[in-house]
């Protein structure tokens, strides 16, 4: 962490001179690959190039307060852009719900997900840290609401982020894991043995919210990019990476 | 925290082992090869964490090299579990037990052990009676080091441990998830734990190889 953050401020610093029409949005990893396609939809719209700065949303967020040069905050929560506009770190009114997430099963080597998961002797489940990450909140939600807590927690292996969950179960390390629909489209994923999505009414929904940040108020082009994420092109985009249900 | 110690305590007591004959045989070695050897121990120092987390993710998993024979061994994986962490350490941890040793049996006179020798030791002999006592400060700066390194780890714990509480979730992982759930409080009492202990770790380190060198 500490390395990284080094490069990051080295990043910062060396970066290239920003012409006028550049924004800088920060994107929680799970949302990276739309966020690249939207980029280059919105850049070819506009003119408005995007610059990308990728991070887990707790870690944004603490860098939004801590003054980092972000215009545009696409998180993976409805909490963290909330507590931004309470503090002033973001623009009033600006919030809105752009993707929302879909939590799956998938497991390289098995062949049936359930049977994975209830089997105490198949393997480790992995989630994504449920105090964190908003995919890991919804499974543990799922697997209360359907019993199966108590036998899973007990060899559960938590990934930092949901990216990090789907590596432990695509290098075999843990059997079945659960992981973000929009992960499925990942490049260079193994084939997998079974995928199975988890019934939408079990978790409470996964709201990935939007802000505009203070810094940005009066940037044109950083309000531009927050309207281009309703548009019809753009929800194409997510839903084509597994997001749904857009308000 | 404690979870951390017994990490860092058991990975500084194998590095011992296996750094000491490392150490002496590159402090002694004319060999050809000796750069690469010292090359390879000194990687961990400039690799990033996330290579060496994801290689051993790799190798430590059920179907890598070693992880494979583990679970064909004991029936479990090496991987999310404490054992692993172990490995994952020494190897992250090496460069910071080899360095310090190897400076201080090269700076050791050649005639001591010549004359041990000739007065009738084995090489062992010689070793464990000259050797070893004449490079205190290198074990003390290998051993404090190792330590308090093996206990600032996060980026291959982060890829190997599972976040699993009261087997791999050292502290410096702990203050991550206070960090990212935004309880700054829990995570400014255990990281000023943590800088107290470097301080004072290093100091002590210091102000012994100063005594040290004086005599």
């Amino acid at each position: 962490m500490r390395a990284r953050a080094i490069m990051l401020s080295l990043a910062l610093v060396s970066g290239p001179v920003l012409a006028a029409d550049t924004i800088t949005v920060a994107v929680a990893s799970n949302f990276s690959r739309p966020a690249a396609e939207l980029a280059e939809g919105f850049a070819g719209e506009t003119g408005v190039s995007v610059r990308i700065s990728i991070g887990s949303t707790g870690k944004l967020y603490a860098q939004i307060v801590n003054g980092a040069p972000f215009d545009v905050f696409l998180a993976a929560d409805t909490e963290r852009p909330k507590l931004l506009e309470q503090s002033g770190d973001a623009v009033a009114d600006s919030r809105f719900t752009y993707a929302q997430g879909a939590l799956v099963l998938w497991s390289r080597d098995a062949e049936d997900c359930l049977a994975a998961l209830s089997d105490e002797d198949s393997g480790r489940v992995a989630l994504a840290n449920p105090q964190t990450a908003p995919y890991g909140k919804a499974a543990v939600e799922f697997l209360k609401a359907a019993g199966g807590w108590e036998s899973v927690s007990a060899r559960a292996v938590y990934g930092e982020n949901i990216n990090q969950t789907l590596q432990f179960v695509a290098t075999g390390n843990a059997i079945v894991g659960f992981i973000a629909k929009s992960q499925l489209g990942a490049p260079q994923l193994p084939e997998p043995g079974c995928v199975w999505e988890v019934p939408v009414a079990s978790y409470a929904l996964i709201e990935q919210q939007a802000v505009l940040l203070e810094r940005a108020a009066s940037n044109d082009n950083a309000r531009r990019f927050l309207e281009y994420l309703r548009s019809d092109d753009a929800r194409d985009i997510m839903s084509r990476h597994g997001y749904g249900g857009l308000q | 925290m404690w979870l951390s110690i017994q990490l860092a305590t058991f990975t500084t007591a194998i590095l011992v082992l296996i750094a000491t004959p490392i150490a002496w045989w590159l402090s002694q070695t004319r060999a050809p090869w000796k750069p690469a050897v010292q090359a390879v121990v000194a990687m961990p120092i400039v690799l990033p964490p996330t290579v060496l987390g994801f290689y051993l993710l790799i190798l430590l998993g059920p179907d890598g090299a070693i992880g494979g024979w583990w679970v064909q061994l004991t029936g479990s994986a090496l991987t999310f579990s404490f054992t692993g962490l172990v490995i994952a350490s020494c190897v992250y941890s090496l460069p910071f037990a080899v360095q310090p040793l190897q400076n201080a049996f090269e700076s050791l006179p050649r005639q001591y052990l010549e004359r041990a020798r000739t007065l009738g030791a084995s090489r062992l002999d010689a070793f464990f009676s000259v050797a070893v006592p004449l490079s205190v400060r290198g074990f003390v700066s290998g051993i404090v080091l190792s330590f308090a390194h093996t206990l600032g780890e996060f980026g291959v714990v982060l890829m190997v441990g599972g976040n699993i509480p009261g087997e791999t979730r050292v502290v410096s992982i702990a203050i991550y998830d206070h960090v990212e759930s935004l309880d700054y409080a829990a995570a400014h009492r255990m990281s000023l734990v943590l800088i107290g202990f470097a301080f004072v770790v290093l100091a002590t380190m210091f102000v012994f190889n100063r005594r040290w060198g004086d005599r």
